[in-house]
Parts: structure tokens; C-alpha cells; sequence
């Protein structure tokens, strides 16, 4: 049996290692489009910090590691792929034959419309290549301007302060992280950031750049000019599917795929940042952008092919973020749901930030500010839907007590 | 260097939280704990101050050991002058809280002045900030700690606060940690109240470090944890039983102070023994008993977790009562049970777990009920005053009047005057059984002729915890005397006041003394800490601070007369048992005792002796 | 055969000496706020739980790790983190459902129970027995696997 995984970040080398586990005898191939060995997106702003060097985000540090496991790294782009004929085009114009095809090539960053936005100086923050440029351009002194503050901006803020940069963030929401955490924890995330000299400015839109003598200049939707001598572009991203257009591999912002990330089409599968699945809880169909979910996607999708079937009970919104080292997370419906009881407590002097959502007696949602004990136990309580029974009350009344209600209706019974 | 070497100043009154270094002369000459915060105490307060006053302060102190892995080392002392008796309070607590300030890089949080309206004190590492407490003020200590949780969402977070007793200034009102762990004695509850200070929360994340000698200090106290685990009380009776393993044993020796002390021996003492708590209950086939549980860093593990009777006429409509909580200890057991002539195990249950919500004494409180009863079987108070018909053996007048006392409703505000005050008032002082103003615990001074002394020369009033002499007279720890004799009894009970106030200026529970001397407590303290803690310094030290307590007590006017009992004690003769006919032989001990002690015939250190204490 | 820590609830009393020996074994310093084994106590019921990582086969942790930072030891079958490769991203931490794998500010690294190579600083200082070190086979973990299952539920066996 031959695999085929298209993209080596994080879930293409998840699942490489799964079927190897699993499968002891099979080929496994696993594609990668950048030059680099597999690495870690998420690593880069620890690079850009100086924290770690390039190798530092290598996903496998052991040398030898994949020749040991018997996957074959290849460096290639796939362009196109033949589901009848079992076979994918690379951009070298060579084609590889598979009888189980992964599709892991994550997401690109998104381009918004903007006059100006292809000037160089302004770059995104994405790959390695990205990070290569972002380090040469950002110097102690250097201005930046960073559109877009969610979950990936709010990333990469720290790294650019670390490197001695004056920051204005842009953002187009009405706050920071508005698409992960409630209004009153990212309040304190942005009392945070601005208290680090960061210049913030939301319910704002960049609607033009151009360049000076001296470097760039972004105009806001309000009239106002900011100077700068590089402007990241962090306003989101989007799953990387362009090249699939007639393939057959049924797709809507992302690669549709099942509870057994099988793809419309027998025998490929997909799994990461590219697919779009149903959300646990709501059956919504998202795109869950994030590194553990896209490495339990790889997992289960791995077991699939190789004839062991699991099923993922749906992609779990999971975000860990760390502000200036204000420590934030929230899982689930962390909004809330109608008809469920709250509990909220917020304490901006402290910093700390506490939010528990329920449906009944379930735990559908939670955020925080400042808990770093045990938060793991939030997205137990959601996935596993642990009936809380008399703790639902206790937790109303004292939310602190969520890990020992964990134990408490696990361990304890 | 087991001293975090940092105490926390608070004054109330203005409102601010300062931090100061330790006196590290003061820690080498007192230890810490009772004996260092003694120390600074009587430096700080005059010894005539009005103990509810703003002029008064108040001291928690952790010691050396505290927060380490010695065995038992999770303990904390609260030092004041006490309400209740005017002499000075120290009162010791297990539980976690302890522990957690000593981890938040203290050793000692001096409170001073009087806030203007009610706060509580929120300790968070180096940190440490005053609120508002209006919203917590007439809350229950069971309330209070959820709450603040809650607010400062650390669940973690330990909290020692008062209930309403404490806001109501019962005189024996006591700071409540851990939901039921109690400074349970002499008020020190009611000083807190008087403060308007409602709670202390903490948490600490920095921990303790700086062990002189880790290594040493981990076989040392490996060696220790041995000794308990090995020895009978310590290693299988209290774990099983807890102190209640002396119930049924004090009565047998007819040492069991009966309806107000007019008996010896209580007839119902095996329905509210140890054995009754773990006997499956006709009602649901459950015994009262659930577990025991271990205070911070304690390999002994004699606390008691009961659950009540749902059934039970004080709980059947309140489920609020139906979780488990702190159990009966002896001394709470005889007090709210002998002391009363009541054998209803659930009753006693019930009133020991209002005595934690609401933080008052059990003892304090069970022995002021006893004279209320007397008073009451003598026509002096009656059902119109009481509200409630209170014969001696009467489970529904406790009870009521533990509901009374903790909300301070009805006759409770005179229970909570203490029986001193409230036998006074009605016009038969001597039914108070009490020295100093505190009432007596558990052991009949009749039948067992030491205590009579300890009592009647305990720093902070009547206590069984300045100096044990049951542990030898009874259990023969660490050898057996004869309890009905008072002859070397003097030296006997010097020599419980000195070791024990070490064992409380250590940051360990006096309890482990059933197992450990200063023997094995030397090697612990040697390791941990600079100084010198070889046992024959450590007796000079334990010698001094029962000193420097006598000087205040003597400067707040206390004097040889005070170092009495009650006259029943001493013409009354034990109706029955072993010590039929006696009376506590007193007069015959305390002359012995001043001389042991190098004290004058009025009771006062003589020079010689200050001199060679370096006091 | 690999041994893993055993706990029987019902025997812990919560004096918290597996926290201080814990964190002394790991820190030098006895500070429960930094043990890797944390003792739930449950007042309304009086039971005290000992929890900590059961080294789980699906090992969240190690598999949302983004930088290689967690390793399985051979020897004893823990999950390592190790220090020097982790950057702090704190993934782990909402990855593992049991909440046993946690940042330290003061390090800015994650910590878990490593097993202390084969020798148990916890287990050796319970003084009840609640905590042992034995035959993977006998110990209770299955229980916690019992829930991790749930989290997918994957009908098929585990790869590794
Ligand atoms: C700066 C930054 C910080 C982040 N921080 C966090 C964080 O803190 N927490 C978190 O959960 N997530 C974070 N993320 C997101 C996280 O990195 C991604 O969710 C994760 O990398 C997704 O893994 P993946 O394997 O699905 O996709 P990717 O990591 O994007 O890997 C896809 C790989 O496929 C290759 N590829 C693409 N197309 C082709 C093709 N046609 N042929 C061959 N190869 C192809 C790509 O070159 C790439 O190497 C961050 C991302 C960035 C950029
Ligand atoms: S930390 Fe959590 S995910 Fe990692 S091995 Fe332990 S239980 Fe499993
Ligand atoms: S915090 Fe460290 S160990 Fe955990 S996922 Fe991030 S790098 Fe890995
Ligand atoms: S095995 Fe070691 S690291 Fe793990 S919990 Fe016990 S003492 Fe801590």
C-alpha cells in the first residue's frame, strides 16, 4: 500500500508517523512544497524573538528521524491530482501514483484588497521565507505598522516588540481577538498590550498604502496616516485549495471532509488547516485553524487509511494565547448558547478573567485570563460532554472549582 | 534558613500593608510561631491594653517547620491579649492555611488598629491589599471561602476568616481556616471581629526554600515520620479514632467532667465515643464517621469527617448540613456531650459543625451551656429567659443554643459572654468552671490531679494543650505517673509547658508529643535551621517563652490568686470511679511549682531566674 | 514490564506530602505550587484524589508539540518534556483533556511528571499507600483511558 501525504507541517508528519506506527510494511511518501525539512509555523515568532534558530522549528529534531521511520521526504509542489488514475501532478511535471492520498497543505494568508499591499515592505508573516524577510526588516527602531489583530496578529506582536520595533496594530474589529476571546478578557489583552508602548487602534481599516521616501505610509479608513517602514499583513488566512479546482474533491472555503476526514472522493483524505469540518457541539461547518486540532485531525485521518476506523466526534475550537505573558485560552462554544447558564468573573485589576458557558448540565464553553493550572480539563469537560450533575451548581458558584469537578465525575465516581 | 525572614505589617486603621524583615536576634532566642510572635507582642502592646480596642493586636505566626516536610508541619498560631480573659491568647491551627502564607514568603502578619468598616486582607506572594468586605460581613466562614474564591478565582486560594461569633463579639470566638480547622480558643476570633477584619485569604507559589541542610533535614524528618508511624497512639489509635480514643478511657479513670464537673463519669460516654462514631447508625445504616483526614504535611491524620444523620430532627429540613464536614474531636465531644450530660451523637455532631460555620469554641461554648443548665435545673433561668426548656442531658437546648449563639439571637449573646461573666451576672460565680475567665477542657482535675495544676497555671486560662500531663498520668507517655497523686506533679507539668512551647513555636502539632520528645524534634530543627535547637537549648527556650508569657500576664495584673480553680474542684469530692472522694490537691502543688519554676510565693520570676533565661 | 504510579484514593488522608516531595525532588524547594501531582479534595464527600499525568497512550501532549519538545522515555514509558527545546507555546497544555501537563511562568516552559526516572519522590513519601509505583498492568489508569477514549471515539486500537 502506498500513502501519499501532500504538505509536511504539522499533520502531514502526524500522520506519516501514525500510518508508519500502524502500518509497518506500507510506503509512505510525505511532499513538501518549501524547501526546508518539516517545520512549525507556530514556531516562527520564537524565532523572531531569538529564543530558537531556524532548526529550532524543525518538527523533528532527531537526525535520521524519517529515513528511521522509513517515510521518504520529497521536495515538490503538487499541482494537480487524477482520482480515477490515483495519481498527483507535481510541479516539475512529474506524477506520483498513491492508493491513499492526505491532503495536508494547510492555509495561505489571506490578501485583502487593499491599494498598495503587494509594495515590498509589506509581508506577511507565514513561512519560513516570511520570517527570513521580517527578521532582515525589523530592527531595533523600526516602525511597524501589523494589520489585523486576531488570534495569529496577537502571535507575532510580542516577537516584533522583542525585536526593538514601535508597533501600531490595526484591527479591523470592534477589539482584539474577537473571534476567540468575550469582550472583557480582551480588554485585558489589550490594556496589556498597550501598557508593552504597543499603539492599538480598533474599529479601524488600513485602505491604502503607499511608499515614501523613507519607507510606507498606510492610511486608515478615517483619514489618518501612519508611518512605517514595514507593515505585516496578519488579516487571517484561508485553506490553500486554488489548485484542486477540478479535481473532483468536493471543497467550499476549505476541503469537505467527514467525521473520518475521508474527502468526497474514495481513498483521499484530508486533515489540518485545510479542511472545513463540522464543528463539535453545533455542527457548523468551520475551518479550526489550529495546531492540536489539525494534529488530532492527522491522526484519525491516518488511522482511516490505514484500515482502522476512528472517528473525530468534530473540530474543537482550542486557542492558547500569550499576551505580554498574560496567559489566555478558550475552547468550545465559549460565547454561550442560548437558553444555557453563565458564569462569568472578571477582575481587569488582577487580570484575571474567568468564564464558564453550559447547555444544562454540559460545559459548552470557556475562556480565561491568568489560569495556566489544569485549563487542559476545559476541553475534556466540552469533548467527552461530561453530565456535571451536582457540580453544574457548584461551578456557578465557584468557577475555580472546574478541575476538581473534572476528577470529581472521572476519577472519583 | 526555614524563616521566610519577611513578616507583613497591617494597619488597619490607615489601611496599608507594609513588609519588614524578621528579627532574626529574636528568631534565634524564640524560634517563631507562639514564642516569636509572643515576643514581638509583648514588645509592641502594653500589657494593660482593653483587648477588644483598637489599641490591641493581632498576631498569625507560622514557625520554622511550617510549610516543610516535617510531619504536622502545616501549623499557625494567633497571639493577642484575649477577650475572654484578659491574659494572653494563643491559639493554634492545622488545616492548610498555615502552610500557604509561610508559601507566600512570611512568616508572620502583625494586624494592628481597627478598620473603619469591614475588609479582609488578600495575600498573593509578596503582594498584599486590603478590600472592602461589606458584602462578606454576616456571612458564615462556610460562605466566606467559596466566595472569595470565587471573586480573586483562585482555587487554590486559603482562607481563615470569622463567622458571625467573630463579627457578634462572642468572647470565645475563633478564627476559622479550611472550612474546620480552628484557633479555636480565648477569643482570638472576637479580636479579629473587633477589627472589622473579616478574612485573611492567601496563596503562595514561592514555597520554601533554603533548607540548612536538605539532606539531614530529609532523614531527619524521615526518621521522625518513622517514630510516629510506629508508635501506638500516633500510628494506629489517632489515625483510627482521632482524640476520641480518649473518651471512653477518661471516663473509666473517672476523670470526666460530668453536668458542670458535678460528676466524674458520664453514663452516656459510649454513645459519643469514638466507637459510637464509627458504629453503622440505626436510622440509615451509616456510621457518623466518614474518613479521617490529615492536616497539612501530617503523616498522622487524626481529624475527623462525619456526616449527619439526614433523618436527624437539627438537619432533616436543612440539606445544607448533609455534606461532610469536620467532626467531633474529644475535647468538642465532651464539652457539647459530658459537660451537658447529652449522649445524642448526631446532636453533638450538628453543634460542632454550627461551631465551625459560625466560628465560637466547642469548649468554651459546651462548658458555658453546663452552667446554663445548672442554672437553669436551679430555677435561676428559666424557659421564658432561655427560650427553650434546658435541663441537663437536653440535645434540643444545645442545639438552640448553638443556633442562638452563632446568629447572636435570642439568650445566645449571654452564652457568648462565656460562664464566668454570664454565672456572675445571674448571681453564682461559682458555678463558672473556669481559670482566668477560660473554661476548663476536658479532664477532671479530681481524677487526674496534674491538669489541675496546668489548669490553674495555663498562660491563656484553663487548657489541656500548655501542658499534657494526661499523656503520662493516663497513657503513660513518656512514663506513667499516677494520676490521683499529686506528688511531682509540679516538675511534671514545668516540664509539659516548656516542651510544649516548643512544639508550638516549631510550626508542628503538639499532638505528635504522644509519640515525639524534644529528642526527636532537635534533629529536625538542627537541619533546617541556623541556630542553635540542640535539646538542651531548646528546653531553655521553651522555659523562656513560658516566662515571657507569665511576665505579661503579671503585668496585666494577673497575681498568685489567679492561679486557682473553681471552688467546686477543690471541696467537692468526685462522687465516683477511681477518684471517689478526692478533690484537686491544688494547695498542695503550687507552692511546689513556683520553686520548680524559680518564681517568688506571689508567682513572679525571681532576677535569677530572668537572668538565666535571658529574659 | 513498565510500572506506573497506582493511587488509591480511598487510603489518601491529604497530608500533601507526594506535593512537597514532588516539588523538592524537581525544584529543591517544597512548594505544592509546583508539583506535578495535585491532590483534589472533595469536602463535601471528604475523599482526596491524587491526580497526575497517567503517561496516556494517546499522549496529546507530545503529539500537538510543535518543536519536538516531548519525548517518550524509553525506560519508564514517561513523556519527557524537554526544557531546552520547548519555547513555551503552552499548546500542550490545552491539548492534554486531563490538565496535567502545565506552563510555569517562572521557567516559561511546561512541566509534567516525568516518573522521576523510575523512582517516584511521590510514592516514596506517601505515607498511606495511596500512591505506589507498580506493574502497569494492575493500576487503575484505565479508568482515566477509559475517558481519553472518550474524547474520539475510536472504535479501533491505538497505533503505538
Ligand atoms: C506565526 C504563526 C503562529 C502560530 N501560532 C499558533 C499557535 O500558537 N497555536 C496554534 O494552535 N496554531 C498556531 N499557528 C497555526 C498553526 O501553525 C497551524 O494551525 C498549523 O501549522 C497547521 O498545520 P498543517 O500541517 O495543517 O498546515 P501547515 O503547517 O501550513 O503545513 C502545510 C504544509 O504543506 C505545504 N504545502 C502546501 N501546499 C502544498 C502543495 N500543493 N504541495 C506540497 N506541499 C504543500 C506547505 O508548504 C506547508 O509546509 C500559528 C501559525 C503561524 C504562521
Ligand atoms: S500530560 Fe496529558 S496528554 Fe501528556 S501523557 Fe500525560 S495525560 Fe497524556
Ligand atoms: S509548551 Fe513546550 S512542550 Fe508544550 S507544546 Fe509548546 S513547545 Fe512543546
Ligand atoms: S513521579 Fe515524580 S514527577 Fe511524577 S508526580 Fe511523582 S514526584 Fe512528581
Amino acid at each position: 500500500m502506498r500513502h501519499l501525504i501532500i504538505g509536511n507541517g504539522p499533520a502531514g508528519v502526524v500522520a506519516a508517523e501514525t500510518l508508519r506506527a500502524a502500518c509497518p510494511l506500507d510506503d509512505i511518501r510525505l511532499l513538501g512544497a518549501e524547501p526546508e525539512p518539516p517545520y512549525s509555523r507556530m514556531a516562527i515568532p520564537y524565532l523572531l524573538e531569538g529564543q530558537i534558530g531556524e532548526s529550532g522549528t524543525y518538527l523533528r529534531k532527531a537526525p535520521g528521524h524519517f529515513e528511521a521511520q522509513r517515510i521518504a521526504l520529497q521536495h515538490g509542489r503538487a499541482t494537480a491530482i487524477d482520482t480515477a488514475a490515483r495519481s498527483v501532478t507535481l510541479d516539475d511535471g512529474s506524477h506520483l501514483p498513491y492508493d491513499r492520498l492526505l491532503i495536508a497543505c494547510g492555509s495561505i494568508p489571506a490578501s485583502p484588497p487593499i491599494p498598495g499591499i503587494h509594495l515590498p515592505g509589506v509581508m506577511t508573516c507565514w513561512t519560513m521565507e516570511d520570517a527570513r524577510r521580517i527578521a532582515a526588516a525589523v530592527k531595533p527602531g523600526a516602525r511597524v505598522i501589523q494589520m489585523g489583530a486576531g488570534f495569529i496578529g496577537c502571535i507575532i506582536m510580542e516577537a516584533i516588540v522583542a525585536r526593538g520595533a514601535s508597533l501600531t496594530v490595526v484591527e479591523m474589529g470592534e477589539r482584539m481577538v474577537p473571534r476567540m476571546m468575550p469582550p472583557g478578557a480582551s480588554a485585558m489583552l489589550r490594556a496589556r498590550t498597550e501598557a508593552r508602548g504597543v499603539r492599538v487602534l480598533t474599529s479601524t481599516r488600513i485602505t491604502g498604502i503607499a511608499a515614501t521616501a523613507t519607507g510606507l505610509r498606510a492610511t486608515t479608513g478615517s483619514g489618518e496616516t501612519l508611518d512605517a517602514e514595514v507593515i505585516i499583513s496578519a488579516t487571517g488566512v484561508r485553506p490553500d485549495i486554488a489548485w484542486l479546482a477540478g479535481s473532483g474533491i468536493e471543497t467550499a472555503i476549505g476541503i469537505l471532509v467527514d467525521h473520518r476526514l475521508a474527502t468526497n472522493i474514495d481513498g483521499v483524505y484530508a486533515a489540518g488547516d485545510c479542511v472545513e469540518s463540522e464543528e463539535f457541539g453545533t455542527g457548523h461547518r468551520i475551518v479550526n485553524a489550529v495546531q492540536p486540532d489539525a494534529v488530532d485531525q492527522a491522526r484519525i485521518a491516518a488511522m482511516n487509511m490505514a484500515g482502522r476506523p476512528a472517528h473525530l466526534s468534530g473540530a474543537l475550537q482550542m486557542n492558547v494565547l500569550d499576551t505580554f505573558g498574560l496567559v489566555s485560552v478558550s475552547f468550545g462554544q465559549w460565547q454561550g448558547v442560548a437558553g444555557g447558564a453563565r458564569v462569568e468573573v472578571d477582575d481587569p485589576g488582577a487580570q484575571r478573567y474567568l468564564r464558564l458557558e453550559f447547555d444544562g448540565d454540559l460545559l459548552v464553553g470557556a475562556s480565561s485570563v491568568g489560569h495556566t493550572e489544569g485549563v487542559g480539563v476545559m476541553r475534556a469537560l466540552i469533548q467527552s460532554r461530561i453530565h456535571l450533575g451536582p457540580w453544574k451548581d457548584r461551578l456557578l458558584t465557584d468557577p475555580t472549582q472546574l478541575a476538581a469537578a473534572y476528577v470529581a465525575r472521572t476519577q472519583a465516581a | 534558613m526555614a524563616w521566610q525572614r519577611k513578616i507583613l505589617r497591617v494597619d488597619l486603621t490607615a489601611g496599608t500593608c507594609t513588609s519588614e524583615a524578621l528579627n532574626m536576634d529574636w528568631a534565634m532566642a524564640y524560634l517563631g510561631q507562639r514564642g516569636l510572635a509572643t515576643k514581638y507582642f509583648v514588645e509592641e502592646v502594653a500589657p494593660s491594653v482593653e483587648p477588644l480596642s483598637p489599641a490591641n493586636k493581632l498576631i498569625f505566626a507560622t514557625g520554622p517547620l511550617t510549610g516543610t516536610m516535617a510531619s504536622t508541619g502545616g501549623r499557625y498560631s494567633v497571639i493577642t491579649k484575649g477577650p475572654l480573659t484578659g491574659a494572653i491568647a494563643c491559639s493554634n491551627s492545622g488545616g492548610y492555611w498555615g502552610a500557604e502564607l509561610k508559601m507566600a514568603g512570611w512568616d508572620m502578619i502583625i494586624l494592628e488598629g481597627r478598620a473603619a468598616s469591614p475588609v479582609y486582607l488578600h495575600i498573593e506572594n509578596d503582594t498584599a491589599t486590603l478590600h472592602d468586605a461589606s458584602a462578606l460581613w454576616g456571612k458564615t466562614t462556610w460562605d466566606v471561602e467559596p466566595a472569595l474564591r470565587k471573586i480573586h478565582q483562585d482555587s487554590q486560594l486559603k482562607i481563615s476568616s470569622i463567622g458571625r461569633a467573630g463579627e457578634n463579639g462572642v468572647l470565645y470566638a475563633a478564627v476559622i481556616n479550611d472550612l474546620h480547622r480552628a484557633a479555636g480558643r480565648s477569643g482570638v476570633g472576637a479580636v479579629m471581629g473587633s477589627k472589622n477584619l473579616k478574612a485573611i485569604a492567601v496563596r503562595g507559589t514561592k514555597g520554601v526554600a533554603g533548607i540548612k541542610d536538605p539532606k539531614a533535614f530529609m532523614k531527619a524528618t524521615q526518621a521522625a515520620k518513622a517514630v510516629l508511624a510506629g508508635n501506638g497512639v500516633t500510628g494506629e489509635g489517632l489515625p483510627k479514632f482521632g482524640t476520641q480514643v480518649l473518651m471512653n478511657v477518661i471516663n473509666e479513670v473517672g476523670a470526666m467532667p460530668t453536668r458542670n464537673f458535678r460528676d466524674v463519669q458520664f453514663e452516656g460516654a459510649k454513645d459519643i465515643s469514638a466507637e459510637a462514631m464509627h458504629a453503622p447508625r440505626e436510622t440509615d445504616g451509616k456510621a457518623n464517621l466518614v474518613t479521617n483526614q490529615a492536616c497539612f504535611g501530617c503523616t498522622i491524620a487524626c481529624g475527623r469527617i462525619s456526616k449527619l444523620d439526614q433523618t436527624h430532627y437539627t438537619v432533616v429540613n436543612k440539606p445544607e448540613y448533609w455534606a461532610a464536614s469536620g467532626g467531633l474531636e474529644y475535647e468538642a465531644a465532651w464539652a457539647l456531650g459530658s459537660a451537658n450530660g447529652v449522649n445524642d451523637l448526631e446532636a453533638l455532631t450538628y453543634a460542632n459543625f454550627v461551631c465551625n460555620e459560625d466560628g465560637f469554641d466547642p469548649i468554651s461554648f459546651g462548658a458555658t451551656v453546663g452552667a446554663v443548665m445548672e442554672l437553669y435545673q436551679m430555677g435561676v433561668l428559666t424557659k421564658e429567659q432561655l427560650g427553650i426548656e434546658a435541663p441537663f442531658g437536653s440535645a434540643k437546648a444545645l442545639t438552640y443554643f448553638a443556633e442562638c449563639t452563632a446568629k447572636g439571637e435570642g439568650f445566645g449573646p449571654e452564652i457568648g459572654l462565656g460562664s464566668k461573666r454570664l454565672t456572675a451576672k445571674y448571681g453564682h460565680p461559682d458555678l463558672s468552671m473556669t481559670v482566668k475567665g477560660q473554661e476548663f477542657p476536658a479532664y477532671d482535675p479530681r481524677g487526674i490531679q496534674g491538669m489541675g495544676l496546668a489548669y490553674a497555671t495555663s498562660n491563656r486560662g484553663a487548657c489541656h494543650l500548655r501542658g499534657y500531663t494526661v499523656a503520662s498520668e493516663i497513657l503513660g507517655i513518656p512514663v506513667k505517673t499516677d494520676p490521683l497523686e499529686t506528688d511531682g506533679k509540679a516538675g511534671l507539668v514545668k516540664a509539659f509547658q516548656d516542651a510544649t512551647a516548643v512544639f508550638d513555636s516549631a510550626g508542628i502539632c503538639v499532638f505528635t508529643s504522644f509519640a515525639w520528645t524534644l529528642v526527636d524534634v532537635a534533629p529536625q530543627l538542627e537541619a533546617a535551621c541556623e541556630g542553635d535547637w540542640s535539646l538542651d537549648n531548646l528546653n531553655v527556650v521553651g522555659e523562656r517563652i513560658w516566662n515571657m508569657e507569665r511576665q505579661f500576664n503579671n503585668a496585666a495584673g494577673f497575681t498568685n490568686k489567679d492561679d486557682n480553680l473553681p471552688k467546686r474542684l477543690l471541696t467537692e469530692a468526685a462522687k465516683t470511679g477511681p477518684a471517689k472522694g478526692l478533690v484537686a490537691g491544688l494547695d498542695k502543688m503550687l507552692p511546689e511549682y513556683y520553686a520548680e519554676r524559680g518564681w517568688d510565693t506571689e508567682g513572679r520570676p525571681t532576677a535569677t531566674t530572668l537572668e538565666r533565661l535571658s529574659l | 514490564m513498565m510500572k506506573s504510579l497506582h493511587i488509591e484514593a480511598a487510603k489518601c488522608t491529604g497530608c500533601l506530602q507526594c506535593e512537597m516531595a514532588c516539588s523538592f525532588e524537581n525544584y529543591g524547594v517544597f512548594n505544592p505550587a509546583k508539583s506535578r501531582i495535585k491532590v483534589f479534595d472533595f469536602h463535601e464527600t471528604g475523599l482526596k484524589v491524587p491526580y497526575t499525568c497517567t503517561q496516556c497512550a494517546e499522549a496529546w501532549c507530545l503529539k500537538a508539540c510543535p518543536v519536538d519538545a516531548i519525548t517518550k522515555d524509553k525506560s519508564t514509558g514517561a513523556m519527557m518534556v524537554n526544557e531546552a527545546t520547548c519555547v513555551g507555546c503552552k499548546v500542550c497544555t490545552i491539548a492534554c483533556p486531563f490538565g496535567t501537563i502545565n506552563y510555569v511562568a517562572d521557567t516559561g516552559k511546561v512541566q509534567k511528571c516525568d516518573l522521576c526516572e523510575g523512582s517516584p519522590a511521590c510514592a516514596d513519601a506517601c505515607p498511606t499507600g495511596a500512591i505506589t509505583y507498580i506493574d502497569a498492568d494492575s493500576t487503575g489508569i484505565d479508568r482515566m483511558r477509559t475517558w481519553a477514549a472518550k474524547l474520539e471515539n475510536q472504535t479501533a486500537g491505538h497505533a503505538d
